[in-house]
């Protein structure tokens, strides 16, 4: 039985095609960036569905983690005597890690998720072969705005994410455990430096948000057009953007922050 | 280009899904000005020869010339403008389901030109007019019939005065009276704009009412052609049984299968459907 | 939707966005504190600046002066070389202010502390602290001094 080899062949020949597509998918939104310009409006109103509807999700959950980490790091910091240092654990937890990862783990889940069923159900109902016809590129007319889109909101709802993170520990680290207000914020002024964790952090969040919009819009416009084929796209969205999240983030800690 | 009075001519078209053989060597001339029907059993596949005229598909052989270009050998921006004078009225209309009908209607002018909102306005509602749906320009598409939102479809496909059109079945779902007018109405837009229709069409009465030449698409290959009256005077068996709806002929109602018999005895059973 | 009621809301996401990271920047790291000034740099050699790292601070009296750029090794002595860059306001230190490397708190971040001597004139962009100490380590803690003397006879030998 040759069977469990020939499958083995046969889906890594998919992965390599599909990877191949998405490729070409990805050339094919940047050479059409352009056909933005006087497209503007549809980034707008992409932004809003990708943006703004993300932002409760991103606001609710960055304040609680942010306050998780001070609780947490309080317990800990206050037997060694260095619970004034709590503001540099929270700020650098939340700046370099938790806030580009967790808020680019919910972009996929809240925006990433909504953007293949789009498209998808688009294709299903040959909405995009109609475009298509009408000699409208789907590639310029859907997926880039969606593209340019992605990749303004990330960054921002991460920064959000993270302020609102730090807010939320500076709560609980001063007005519920006690920490000594200047001691808060004056240790994590000098503990963390501007390229260092903030650009690196936004470099992070960049990253992560072109890579989930791009998967998202891949998996829409590559899912088999049936109600079944688009929502199995859409778990593959919610779970392939999660594990490059994961996987990105470790290899961008290590170029960033890594000691030699 | 010697014969300039062919506007779409494929030669030797050969297309498969698959292993499925679905065209085999097909040759149409379409010409210019006149309305030509494609008909043809369920699934021999009239929609794919639109999308392969359109450039959606690559046959495997042979070739599409419209307007004295070969579609598939057209580099994308070409097969584009190409594109903006064909319209395709799509089986299930695909309207865009974000838009409204006036949207939907205004889309393609919007995209493609630079007129003033103004006068969008006068030529959406003219062509929305046109198809009878003018009190209908606030509806979602969600809110339309079936056959509505096929005329809508057919208001965005002459939205943009193109040279030509293909139409997927424009008359299933609608009503004698609706259907009346939609027949008439293809018929005065061929004739008073110099349109090219292509008609997809089942419904024989209506569509030999108004076709100038009918191609009979059966098993891959065109079994007969000609105008109307010559198909019904055909001694062609195909075109027979077609015409007459007979179950029995050379056109089999039953897509490829093995012996219904074997079939019976000693096919594999399914499995009970436990998805949905 | 309304046209204008999204744009208002993207407008607003994009300010809150910007909003953030104006405060990660300002409030959050030490941009505020952050002078465009390059400052100047001097440098120390110290046997052993275990613990030391790029970005630690440099103080006197417990104020932060400056931090350290680079640390480095020496072939020929043997040596650690620590850069430190220090605010050009601060320009008045001693040139023979000597440099230790301390540990803040019990279990806080090592930092190069300065303390002053004598000298009229005063260190400039270049020069370099003779008199150092280095990370403390028990072990050598003894040995430290005969090597002290050592090493700083070396290197007076050199110029
Ligand atoms: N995406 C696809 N993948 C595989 N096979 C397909 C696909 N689309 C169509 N086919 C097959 O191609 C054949 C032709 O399909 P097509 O839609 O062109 O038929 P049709 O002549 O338009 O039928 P109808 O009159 O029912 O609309 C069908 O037998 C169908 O099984
Ligand atoms: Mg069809």
């Amino acid at each position: 039985m040759l069977d469990p080899i020939q499958n083995l062949g046969k889906s890594g020949l998919r992965f390599f095609e599909r990877l191949g597509r998405a490729c070409i998918l990805f050339a094919r939104i940047l050479g059409g960036l352009h056909t933005l310009i006087p497209r503007l409006g549809l980034v707008i109103y992409q932004t809003y569905s990708v943006g703004v509807l993300s932002l409760l999700i991103i606001v609710v959950s960055g304040l609680f983690v942010g306050m998780v980490l001070a609780l947490q790091g309080y317990n800990t910091l206050v037997d060694f005597g260095a619970e004034e240092s709590l503001g540099i654990l929270v700020a650098l937890s939340l700046v370099r890690e938790l806030g580009p990862v967790v808020s680019a783990l919910l972009f996929a889940g809240r925006a990433g998720s909504a953007l293949t069923a789009e498209i998808g159900l688009m294709k299903a109902t040959e909405q995009l072969s109609a475009m298509e016809m009408m000699a409208i590129d789907p590639v310029h007319r859907v997926m880039a705005p969606r593209f340019v889109a992605g990749f303004f909101a990330m960054p921002l709802l991460a920064a959000i994410f993270s302020a609102v993170g730090v807010l939320g520990g500076y709560f609980v680290a001063v007005g519920v455990v006690g920490v000594d207000e200047g001691a808060f914020w004056s240790q994590m002024q000098d503990a963390v430096d501007l390229r260092d964790d903030i650009y690196n952090g936004v470099i992070k969040s960049v990253v992560f948000g072109v890579v989930v919009t791009w998967i998202a819009i891949f998996e829409g416009s590559d899912a088999i057009p049936t109600s079944e084929g688009v929502s199995r796209a859409t778990t593959r969205t919610v779970v392939h953007s999660a594990l490059a999240i994961l996987g990105l983030d470790f290899v961008l800690t290590a170029l960033m922050f890594g000691e030699i | 280009m010697a014969d300039n009075n062919i506007l779409v001519k494929t030669r030797d078209l050969s297309f498969k899904r698959g292993d499925r053989v679905i065209f085999d060597g097909v040759d149409i001339d379409i010409r210019r000005g006149s309305v030509t029907a494609i008909m043809g059993p369920s699934g021999t596949g009239k929609t794919t020869l639109l999308r392969l005229i359109g450039g959606q598909l690559k046959p495997d052989k042979g070739s599409v010339i419209v307007d004295g270009e070969n579609v598939h050998e057209l580099r994308r921006s070409q097969l584009y403008q190409l594109r903006k004078r064909m319209g395709m009225l799509f089986q299930n209309g695909a309207l865009l389901t974000d838009l409204n009908v006036y949207d939907n209607v205004a889309f393609p002018l919007r995209e493609h030109t630079n007129l003033s909102e103004n006068l969008i306005h006068k030529l959406v509602l003219m062509k929305l007019e046109a198809v009878g749906l003018r009190g209908a320009r606030n509806l979602m598409p969600s809110e339309l019939s079936g056959g509505m939102a096929r005329r809508v479809a057919l208001a965005r496909a002459i939205a943009l005065d193109p040279m030509m059109i293909m139409y997927d079945e424009p008359f299933t779902g609608q009503d004698p009276i609706s259907m009346g007018v939609l027949v008439r109405l293809i018929r005065l837009l061929n004739d008073a704009l110099g349109l090219t229709s292509i008609i997809v069409s089942h419904d024989i009465q209506d569509t030999l009412s108004i076709a100038d030449e009918i191609y009979l698409l059966a098993g891959g290959k065109v079994v007969a052609k000609g105008s109307g009256d010559e198909l019904k005077q055909s001694s062609s068996e195909w075109a027979q049984q077609f015409l007459k709806g007979q179950p029995d002929g050379p056109v089999p109602f039953h897509f490829p299968a093995e012996d219904y018999a074997d079939d019976l005895l000693d096919g594999k059973p399914g499995r009970a459907q436990t998805r949905m | 939707m309304n046209t204008r009621i999204v744009e208002i809301w993207v407008g607003i996401f994009i300010a809150a966005g910007a909003a953030a990271l104006f405060m990660l920047a300002m409030k959050v790291s030490n941009l505020a504190t952050y002078t465009n000034d390059e400052g100047y740099t001097i440098t120390a050699k110290f046997e052993d600046a275990s613990g030391l790292k790029e970005r630690s601070p440099v103080a006197m009296a417990g104020v932060r002066l400056g931090r350290v750029t680079d640390i480095r090794f020496d072939n020929l002595t043997l040596e650690a070389i620590v850069t430190m860059r220090i605010e050009s306001k601060y320009n008045t230190l001693p040139k023979d202010t000597s440099a230790s490397i301390y540990t803040a708190g019990l279990l806080g971040e090592k930092y190069v502390g300065l303390e002053p001597g004598g000298d009229e004139a005063s260190l400039k962009q270049g020069d370099r602290i003779k008199l150092t100490q280095g990370s403390m380590v028990l072990e050598k803690l003894i040995g430290q001094f005969v090597s002290q003397f050592l090493s700083d006879d070396s290197s007076d030998k050199a110029k």
